[in-house]
């Protein structure tokens, strides 16, 4: 399947600017698996006849690892190169399939003199199937299979987004099962504050693998997640409990673009 | 009359002695920097109403919020009695709102004997929890020594409380000739059935006095204990931070150093060759006025250290220690800047005093840097404390320290550090950050 996946720049030639801009991230720009969740996106976007574009290469990294790592040189250095550009390209609206740069995007750049709105991937999903525009096929590949929903962090406990990917879901009719901890109680994937770039420190036990069992506990047989570093905690934590072959994760929209109608 | 000579000279001496305390503790308070308060004050109110009043967060955990809250409504409706005491105290009276009120006065009383009765049916279970059930997070290894004393100590305080308001109220209705009929004490005066009236009216007088006696040393006693929640956790609601969870303070001195290398800027205005200020915090002096604050606020009962990812999977690092270690060296502070000491100022041939201090401490001699290092920011401390303590912000601040100061931390970020800066990507890459665009286009 070829996608057009336009740029900025390229439409900025055409004189024109798009509804809203992709903003990628570095995982989903870079990480194999990733990549997936990103062209699934990319896929729904086209297929429903949004008017988008990517900044491509002139996108950098939102600063977010490095801030919280405690770099606010690093941080800055990025957080103002990017609204620079975005500012250039007077974007007003921004859609991530990253919980880390939409926080970033959202609360972080304003105090920069970056002022877009900013939505999650899958806020403008739950919008898309409640304004109809995508439909799913009845008795899919889902209907009646257990599904359980990782609340990330700084989609669900930070930004308070918990029901809008829980709606889009229940369109998959399938059974969605919670587990234990969910919601404000969701536990960490264990990757944020740029844990993702470091070694644990001494513990008993690595995060991802706690969280992996909770999931597993659910008997689900997919995992739902909405962020590329939960993904790829929560396929390592099943992997190490040996269950990659029973129990898959999935981003929303790779989930959405497997059932919806083309 | 000689009564109310003693009540008035201790009452006095009580409440003065806790004000000094309470004075040192705002003295505490304000050797952090100064933090703008901003935003919508119906908003703060509402949550000083919900979260303080209403505890509102206490109910997410049922067991616990009913049976503090059984001791939280007899603390705040005793405190009517607490009047009516001062009031007798003070001007030789006996029951002075009894012939105001009447029966009114009766159902008020009766309303608190069947709170108090709750409230030591509640201290009896804490007790219980702690030391019978021994419920993990009152057991971690921060709570050792005196926290756990702490804890222990408040409840048998409350059980003295108790012990002296139905003494007090039992005697006296057998002495009237079970007049007043209070609620739990009409079945209590029985046992007093065939004491001399003398022997009752001392008993009441114990009872009276007791109770007093009791809160007075309460009040003394909360400076220095966690208790001090039951004051602090209205401030600390209200002074709360209403800016988004997910934002982390702006830091203008960097932004504006990065501006103007950029070129987007005007340079500083200093030319720019000073030496660099210190950065993010390495001890109470750095930290904010509200970070403090939060601190004395603890009441050490670890809602925010049961839910860390990081402590629940057996990192050193624990939420409620951090905001304790902030208090302790509060205090500490607040301590050798009282004694006046010499061998704590920086430039001995001045006076002690905040902006003269170096003691050779800091936070960091508290918090190992193995801590800060292990917290994923997921704001699950943040969510859960009942009373609004930010313990995420202070390891933010400590974290700014090591990196842009110290220039430690684990080297494991030094890469990342590296290809964002370098590359703009949180991985060093040698493809296009596009490159599955351009494949996927084909």
């Amino acid at each position: 399947m070829t996608l057009r996946i336009p740029t900025m720049a390229d439409l900025a030639a055409e004189g024109r600017e798009p509804e809203i801009l992709f903003w990628v991230g570095c995982a989903g720009s870079f990480d194999a698996r990733a990549q997936k969740v990103t062209l699934a996106f990319c896929q729904i976007l086209e297929a429903v006849g949004i008017d988008y574009a990517i900044l491509g290469n002139e996108e950098q990294c939102t600063g977010d690892p490095a801030r919280r790592a405690g770099n606010e040189f690093i941080f800055q250095m990025m957080a103002l190169q990017n609204i620079e550009v975005l500012n250039g390209y007077q974007v007003k609206k921004v859609v991530t399939a990253c919980p880390h740069c939409f926080n970033t995007l959202k609360n972080e750049y304003p105090a920069l003199g970056g002022h877009y709105e900013v939505i999650h991937h899958t806020q403008l999903l739950q919008e898309l199937i409640t304004a109809g525009r995508i439909k799913m096929t009845g008795g899919g590949s889902f209907k009646g299979k257990r599904i359980t929903y990782h609340d990330s962090c700084y989609l669900g406990r930070i930004n308070g987004v918990y029901e809008a990917p829980r709606e889009v879901l229940e369109t998959l009719d399938a059974d969605l099962v919670e587990m234990k901890r969910c919601r404000t109680n969701g536990l960490c994937c264990g990757a944020g504050g740029a844990q993702m770039w470091k070694e644990d420190e001494p513990g008993e036990k690595r995060i991802n693998l706690e969280r992996a069992e909770e999931a597993l506990d659910t008997g689900a047989a997919v995992v739902a997640v909405n962020c590329p570093f939960c993904l790829t905690m929560m396929q390592d934590g099943i992997k190490a409990k040996d269950k990659q072959d029973d129990v898959m994760v999935y981003d929303l929209a790779e989930l959405i673009i497997q059932q919806m109608q083309p | 009359m000689i009564g109310q000579i003693a009540f008035f000279i201790v009452a006095g001496l009580a409440v003065g002695a806790a004000g000094r305390q309470f004075l040192r503790i705002r003295r505490n308070i304000n050797l952090g920097q100064d933090e703008p308060i901003t935003g919508d004050t119906s908003q703060r109110w509402r949550n000083v109403l919900l979260v303080a009043f209403g505890q509102q967060k206490m109910f997410k955990r049922w067991i616990p919020a009913v049976l503090h809250f059984f001791i939280y409504a007899a603390f705040l409706l005793t405190q009517v009695e607490l009047v009516e005491i001062f009031i007798d105290g003070l001007l030789g009276y006996h029951r002075f709102f009894l012939p105001f009120l009447g029966g009114f006065y009766t159902f008020l009383i009766s309303f608190i004997e069947v709170l108090s009765v709750l409230a030591l049916i509640a201290t009896i279970a804490f007790l219980a929890r702690r030391n019978v059930l021994r419920i993990p997070r009152f057991h971690k290894p921060e709570m050792k020594g005196w926290p756990f004393q702490d804890a222990n100590w408040i409840l048998v305080l409350e059980i003295f409380l108790i012990f002296f308001i139905f003494l007090m109220n039992s005697t006296d209705m057998a002495a009237h000739d079970n007049a007043y009929g209070f609620a739990i004490s009409q079945f209590l005066s029985p046992l007093w059935a065939g004491t001399a009236p003398e022997t009752l009216h001392f008993l009441e007088r114990v009872g009276w006095w007791g109770h007093i006696m009791v809160v007075f040393a309460f009040l003394n006693y909360l400076p220095y204990s966690k208790h001090l929640h039951i004051i602090f956790a209205f401030p600390n609601t209200y002074f709360a931070k209403l800016t988004p969870r997910g934002e982390m303070e702006n830091m203008p001195a960097i932004m504006n150093e990065v501006k103007s290398m950029m070129g987007l800027g005007e340079a500083p205005a200093d030319g720019g060759d000073d030496e660099l200020p210190d950065f993010g915090a390495n001890d109470v002096f750095s930290l904010s006025w509200k970070n403090l604050l939060d601190a004395y606020s603890c009441t050490e009962c670890g809602r925010c250290t049961a839910v860390c990812p990081a402590n629940l999977t057996g990192k050193k690092l624990s939420p409620r220690k951090i905001v304790m270690d902030i208090r302790d060296r509060a205090t500490e502070i607040g301590s050798k800047l009282d004694s006046g000491d010499p061998q704590w100022a920086k430039d001995a041939s001045q006076p002690l005093s905040a902006t003269n201090f170096d003691d050779g401490k800091s936070l960091f001699d508290y918090v190992a840097a193995e801590e800060l290092h292990a917290c994923t920011t997921c704001n699950a401390c943040v969510e859960a404390c009942p009373v609004l303590i930010n313990p995420l912000d202070p390891i933010l601040k400590m974290r700014r320290y090591e990196i842009l100061t110290l220039s430690q931390g684990p080297s494991d970020w030094l890469p990342m550090f590296n290809s964002i800066e370098n590359g703009g990507a949180a991985w060093a890459m040698s493809t296009d950050r596009d490159q599955w665009a351009q494949e996927a286009r084909q």
